[in-house]
């Protein structure tokens, strides 16, 4: 049989620096969504902190750090990344393996704000949106889930089959923002 | 125009999909009958005033939401996750 070799979704297109902003693709690991039962919520936040050491994120709040992160992605749904889901939580929780289904990608540097500005029509700024702070909105024309995990960077995922179009869009607000100067 | 979503906040108006009259938490029963049918599929209010509309908010968290809207002066005066609605 031939042997199969896994290309990471931005595999080709990334990294990326225009002017003082970089675009790079970031190794989540696994990824798996995790939707609480109804009335669950409390339950699968207390499993996650006995086995993971993160609560269930809040809604727009994202819990864990690099490497082990839960994010929350919408209604009744947030994302445990970089560590596989203890399997306690399946008691209170549905849990896909989504890992191969999004891309994920880093925007970081100085104007990485003004980058986003041009995009997304939700506040990025740091006095409104802080570290550890998530948003499910829209990223140019994508439905997108956007963190800021530091002072100058955002972690930004769309669905795997967009990450062409995610570059492209980017690296369009990248160029916009430095030919300002 | 912009909708409040109940968990994300304000958010603009092509972030959501709408869907019409916040009828749909009303469904008769099934042996209702048909003027009672008839009145759930085909006819609507217009009022010039406040509406209750289901939005999803597909751009965002993905919930259902109802908005009660003033169709006079575009004035939101409020919003509910329809999950959370008893009808």
């Amino acid at each position: 049989m031939d042997r199969l070799i896994a290309k990471t979704p931005s595999d080709g297109l990334l990294p990326l620096t225009v002017g003082s902003v970089t675009l790079s693709e970031e190794d989540a690991g696994v990824i798996h969504s995790i939707s609480p039962f109804k009335d669950q919520r409390k339950a699968v936040s207390d499993a996650m902190k006995a086995t993971h050491e993160m609560t269930y994120p809040a809604a727009n709040r994202m819990t864990g750090k690099a490497g082990a992160r839960a994010i929350w992605f919408g209604y009744s749904q947030a994302m445990l990344m970089g560590v596989e889901p203890d399997v306690s939580l399946s008691k209170h929780a549905a849990i896909v393996d989504q890992s191969d289904a999004w891309t994920v990608v880093r925007l970081q540097g100085d104007g990485a704000e003004d980058v986003l500005a041009r995009l997304v029509p939700v506040d990025m700024r740091s006095t409104h949106f802080k570290r550890g702070h998530t948003a499910r909105t829209l990223l140019f024309h994508m439905t997108a889930s956007i963190s800021r995990v530091g002072d100058n960077a955002f972690l930004i995922m769309v669905f795997r089959s967009m990450a062409e179009t995610l570059v492209h869009d980017l690296k369009r607000a990248m160029e916009g923002v430095a030919a300002r100067g | 125009m912009r909708i409040t979503c109940p968990h994300c906040g304000e958010r603009d108006r092509r972030e959501f999909y709408y869907r019409g009259a916040a009828v749909d938490l009303d469904r008769p029963a099934p042996d209702a009958g048909e003027a009672a049918w008839d009145d759930f599929v085909y006819l609507r209010d217009n009022p010039a005033g406040p509406t209750r509309e289901l939005w999803l908010h597909e751009g965002g968290c993905g919930a259902w939401v109802v908005v009660t809207r003033d169709t006079s002066s575009h004035e939101m005066l409020g919003s509910q996750l329809a999950s959370e609605v008893s009808t």
